[in-house]
């Protein structure tokens, strides 16, 4: 039998979608920059990244090097932000200091997400008595506030990065797998999962190709909202002073040191405090762009 | 069917009850919804066993227990002879390629996030394909085979009609050259004109492959069009079961007997003049199924035996089986 004769209408043969398949990457360019409060955002966002990538070699001094006969100097034209006590260029400081919170951040958000969806995945979709333990368990997790639990974590750990990433793993997962999972609640019960299961597929295999894909785009709109939480705790801990030690130029780190000096040098404080806040809230505003693009009703 | 026709599956007292718990913490099995209750019957190879009763007599949840989509309360699934409720989990995966189902909704059994051309690569993805083929080159086969144009495969669902994507999940059933497909309600959500395309390509598609359907619906008319023999089911159990001819003509059950007078005749003259059999009542809750005869609170018929115990389900004549105290009666 030859293609479609029989059933296909002619309009139907001719059919031209109307899909339009232009780039899922650009079209969320295109949204996130369709309005302001995104478009600020994204903004931000990328000024940072760029910063962060660029680092070393725009900072035009060293991280911790230390000019002492400038000391204490407000803006200049030598020093954009001015110097802190002890003779360091607080714009090289904070520009160094990008890399160093949106590695941290980034790479502990990548980690949350990815173990909290893993776990969001088997849970939701087994259910039983390991979902409801793992869940109450998280449960248990998510009642301590944040910052307490870190600075518990971080007692017991010690001071360091790769402490600051577990505790961004550790206090994140749980919000990950409970927004993943209440995504495979209502997914599981489909009538395309069940399909997969009649053919066999292997759990692992319907998790994947056929959960997952309805999973990804709440996941990323919380991976974007997380990415702004753990930049803020990253910079929490470091003012508590239990993230990275000086030298290294951590914005709360500086942001405590400056603390003894704000009322002579007030710039020590204000410039990496402000990266903080902008980026922070940069961040956060791209997100909400996103979920207006991938969540939005249609 | 021939005698000769050999038996393809032989479903033998399939029980299917759901739980009914009570209690928050600690749950206590209070009863059971008795979906499935004690049935039996077979389904010769090549022909089409049409299973027809009222919404939630059962019907559906036979289908999808034979295929282990539910894992029975008891009874056996026989399949070419082998149990299927003895195999394990890899074992059974060997099975499903020989028994697939079309489902009722063609919006809800397509994966939106896939495109045509993988959810019909699916199942070969599991099992491999037929004959050593290319997989591309059977998937052009397959939409070739039920009416869809092979340009398609890139395309998502919400981009077809009904009557498309139902052409869709049938090539997609048919994709790992199944012995059987179980057909759940696979016209209900279509519109009628389409429902005649949908079942016309069914049928061929049987001619042509060999092909054994389990056809489970409501519409007694289309039913009748498709099927070979017809079951027909009450309140979780079967209550006759017959040639497609013989049950029309000289239905025994009188619950068949009430279908029948209701299936629309095309002649006026003697859709005015027949006999027309109301059923009073409501169906009973499958949770708590009638003393007796299932259908003895509304049959007209009912006298006391039927209200204390079971009619059994017999053979009454070569190839007609009724569960009545009263089917003899109607043997001319």
């Amino acid at each position: 039998m030859t293609a479609s004769p029989l059933f296909d209408t002619q309009e139907e043969q001719g059919l031209q979608s109307t899909v339009d398949r232009s780039s899922g990457r650009s079209k969320l360019i295109h949204s996130l920059y369709s309005r302001p409060t995104s478009a600020i955002g994204t903004s931000i966002f990328l000024i940072f990244l760029l910063l962060a990538l660029l680092g070393p070699i725009i900072a035009p001094y060293a991280e911790n090097q230390q000019i002492v006969s400038d000391a204490r100097q407000p803006p200049s034209s030598e020093h954009v932000f001015g110097t802190d006590n002890l003779g360091r260029d607080v714009y090289s400081r904070v520009v160094l200091g990008a890399r160093n919170i949106l590695l941290l951040a980034g790479l502990g958000t990548l980690l949350a997400v990815l173990s909290g969806t893993v776990l969001g995945l088997v849970s939701g979709y087994r259910g039983g008595l390991l979902d409801e333990g793992l869940m109450r368990f998280f449960d248990g997790l998510l009642a301590i506030p944040a910052l307490l639990f870190a600075l518990l974590l971080l007692g017991i750990l010690g001071p360091s990065s790769s402490s600051v990433l577990m505790v961004i793993v550790i206090v994140y997962t749980p919000i990950v797998a409970r927004v993943v999972r209440s995504v495979v609640l209502s997914v599981k019960q489909r009538g395309y999962v069940e399909a997969a299961r009649l053919q066999g597929e292997r759990q692992s295999v319907i998790l994947w190709r056929e959960i997952f894909p309805s999973v990804l785009p709440v996941l990323a709109v919380e991976s974007a909202l997380r990415f702004s939480y753990a930049i803020f705790l990253v910079a929490s801990l470091g003012f508590l002073g239990v993230s990275v030690q000086p030298p290294t130029p951590d914005w709360g780190l500086m942001v405590k040191e400056s603390r003894n000096y704000v009322d002579q040098l007030p710039w020590t404080m204000f410039f990496p405090a402000a990266a903080i806040a902008i980026l922070v809230v940069g961040v956060n505003l791209m997100a909400d762009g996103i979920k207006r693009f991938l969540l939005a009703p249609d | 069917m021939s005698a000769e026709s050999s038996v393809l599956v032989k479903v033998q007292n399939l029980t299917k009850y759901f739980p009914i718990n009570k209690g928050i913490l600690f749950q206590s099995h209070i009863g059971d919804v008795k979906a499935v209750d004690d049935v039996s019957f077979e389904i010769y190879s090549g022909e089409t066993l049409g299973l027809v009763g009222e919404t939630g007599c059962g019907k559906t949840t036979v289908g999808r227990t034979i295929l282990r989509l539910y894992e029975p309360t008891s009874g056996h699934v026989y399949f070419e002879g082998i149990d299927l409720m003895s195999l394990n989990e890899s074992g059974m995966r060997a099975f499903r390629k020989r028994m697939q189902m079309i489902f009722q909704d063609p919006y809800a059994s397509l994966n939106p996030r896939m495109t045509v051309g993988s959810i019909v690569a699916a199942p070969l993805d599991v099992h491999g394909v037929p004959d050593g083929k290319d997989k591309k080159e059977r998937i052009d086969e397959l939409l070739d085979m039920v009416g869809l144009n092979p340009d398609f495969v890139n395309r998502y669902p919400h981009e077809f009609s009904g009557g498309q994507r139902q052409r869709i999940g049938i090539a997609r059933a048919l994709a790992v050259n199944p012995d059987l497909i179980i057909c759940d309600e696979p016209i209900s959500s279509l519109d009628v004109s389409i429902q005649a395309q949908v079942v016309n390509l069914l049928e061929e598609l049987q001619g042509r492959l060999g092909l054994t359907y389990l056809f489970i619906a409501h519409d007694l008319s289309m039913v009748r069009h498709i099927s070979d023999r017809i079951a027909v089911m009450y309140l979780g159990k079967v209550v006759e079961l017959a040639d497609r001819n013989e049950i029309y003509l000289r239905p025994l059950h009188p619950y068949t007997q009430a279908l029948m007078s209701a299936v629309p005749v095309p002649d006026p003259d003697i859709a005015e003049t027949r006999h027309r059999v109301i059923l009073e009542g409501d169906l009973p809750s499958p949770a708590h199924p009638p003393v007796g005869c299932n259908f003895s609170t509304r049959c007209p018929l009912a006298k006391e035996q039927c209200f204390t115990a079971d009619p059994e389900y017999r053979e009454i004549v070569p190839g007609h089986w009724v569960a009545c105290y009263f089917a003899d009666q109607f043997v001319k």
